[in-house]
């Protein structure tokens, strides 16, 4: 185990000095204050920590909220739609439909419907989550091998043994490469969501130092915004390598 | 009274543009402790019959019962063994062979108990926390096995079981059929392709003929589970028999063997 966590560790160590000494050198062509070299950048973000970390967790809560809520709503829907043929039918045109949508198009509207709070923003991740997972369930359900569920059927399960021994378990290597692929895209969102009309949170601290031509701030704050994407996407590489441990066994 | 029986059982599958006619006024009685082979050729609904055996399927006329009573649904002391083992890759070794006894609602004590001692009974004990991904082919079978002797089945029922495995193990899985058979005294149907596995594993075999599927021939093999069965002068005459019989159900040709079989 601590043989692959020690590669890991030092490819993150090597990617993380190939990006900075292309930020330095990138910074050095380009020669101007909206671009700080990541000395001053990183130097900032020290110096901001007390003021940075408040709106690290003010963001981390209001993606893994809205995280929480779009999987655990999309999940049993997912799961039902792609074992049910008859519910599928009709719910299958309404999903494929409302999928393409651009659903961050919505946020003027929650915003107006929700307030100003955590409320929009939130709900527009889990919506956004909540349409990914929900056609990756579906098609993982659909795909659950027949044999499966016959053999387990023929040892007298019911209906919701067969979710629980196999449907779930046979969607979860997929919904977990949804989620982990849905981090950036949750990230983004919430950069925009909170970039409009916020008082808090990273994507408030980027653009209010961004207001104030303060660049090394701005960039203090990307910072912080990078390490949450990568500690949410690391966590749930390490929750799905946990659930899905039977993968990982070969003979 | 008979274990299994099948009385002018028909079955028809619609299909959205046509249907298919799987069985035919299927005519089978299988006693209790009584093993039985079922062979024929592809598309002669044998699997058809077990799944109607199973209970996963009602027949579209005719009745099947088992132990006396018609089959509704699927039945506590009969276990099904498909051709892929039905193993859960996410599920210990353990819990694969608890599974039939999880579904049942028995008790979480009772079930380690019964599965530790099937476990032990088809030498897996030592694979108990494993992943059904860590095991070989044989060792997978041995799971199915597990999971049907942990049900304390009365009725095992069995779609080519041994078909994906090479030939040396699956002659030593035949071995380990047969010495559950003979310790337990389940009733038992296999269906098969190997011919040589027909006659080593079946005190009857039960020829079928394709489309839509009945019995064509019944070839009777009292000395099915003797000793020294497989090198004796009846297996042989009766493995003979049986190609003959499949040869004029245009299932295999008079000159070759099965392909699938060891001789």
């Amino acid at each position: 185990m601590t043989r692959p966590l020690l590669r890991k560790a030092l490819g993150y160590v090597g990617a993380l000095a190939a990006l900075l000494l292309a930020w330095a050198a990138l910074a050095w062509v380009v020669d101007s204050p909206a671009l700080p070299g990541p000395a001053i950048a990183i130097e900032t973000f020290f110096q901001q920590w007390p003021e940075i970390w408040p709106q690290i967790l003010v963001s981390a809560w209001r993606v893994l909220a809205a995280m929480a809520i779009g999987t655990v709503l999309a999940v049993p829907v997912g799961l039902w739609l792609g074992r049910s043929p008859r519910a599928d039918a009709i719910a299958a045109p309404i999903i494929f439909l409302t999928y393409p949508i651009p659903k961050v198009v919505f946020l003027p509207v929650l915003l107006v419907l929700l307030g100003l709070y955590d409320a929009p923003k939130i709900a527009l991740i889990a919506i956004i989550v909540f349409f990914q997972i929900l056609v990756t369930a579906h098609d993982a359900a659909k795909a659950v091998p027949e044999g499966s569920v016959l053999s387990v059927r023929s040892l007298g399960a019911k209906r919701l043994d067969i979710y629980r021994h196999v449907v779930v378990p046979a969607s979860m290597p997929d919904i977990f490469t949804a989620l982990r692929i849905g981090t950036g895209t949750a990230i983004a969102v919430l950069f925009l969501a909170e970039s409009i009309a916020e008082t808090n949170g990273l994507g408030y601290y980027i653009v209010d130092a961004w207001g104030r031509i303060d660049y090394p701030a701005m960039f203090a704050g990307i910072i912080a915004m990078a390490l949450l994407g990568v500690v949410l996407y690391e966590a749930l590489d390490a929750l799905e390598n946990w659930v899905t441990r039977w993968r990982k066994v070969t003979r | 009274m008979a274990a299994l029986e099948f009385d002018r059982v028909g079955v028809t599958y619609e299909g959205s543009d046509r249907s298919v006619r799987a069985l035919d006024a299927l005519e089978l009685h299988v006693a209790a402790g009584e093993p039985v082979s079922v062979i024929g050729p592809s598309g002669c609904g044998k699997s058809t019959l077990l799944l109607l055996a199973a209970g996963l399927l009602t027949p579209t006329e005719g009745t099947v019962s088992v132990a006396g009573a018609p089959v509704t649904g699927p039945r506590r002391e009969t276990a099904l063994i498909l051709q892929d083992f039905g193993l859960l890759p996410w599920k210990t070794v353990e819990a694969n062979a608890a599974l039939g006894l999880t579904v049942r609602g028995v008790a979480r004590r009772d079930t380690r108990e019964r599965a530790t001692a099937a476990l032990e009974r088809v030498g897996l004990a030592e694979f108990a926390r494993a992943y059904p991904g860590e095991l070989s082919g044989g060792m997978r079978q041995r799971l199915a096995l597990a999971r049907a002797v942990a049900l304390d089945a009365d009725l095992l029922l069995m779609d080519e079981p041994l078909s994906a495995l090479d030939a040396l193990t699956r002659e030593d899985l035949q071995d380990v059929l047969l010495d559950l058979w003979q310790r337990r005294g389940h009733a038992q149907v296999l269906v098969t392709h190997s011919i040589e596995e027909a006659v080593f594993l079946g005190r009857r075999v039960v020829v079928m003929s394709p489309r839509p599927g009945h019995v064509a021939a019944i070839v009777d093999n009292p000395r099915m589970g003797s000793d020294g069965f497989r090198a004796s002068e009846s297996y042989f005459d009766a493995v003979r028999e049986l190609r003959r019989m499949l040869a004029d159900e245009g299932a295999v040709s008079a000159a070759h063997g099965d392909g699938g079989g060891q001789a």
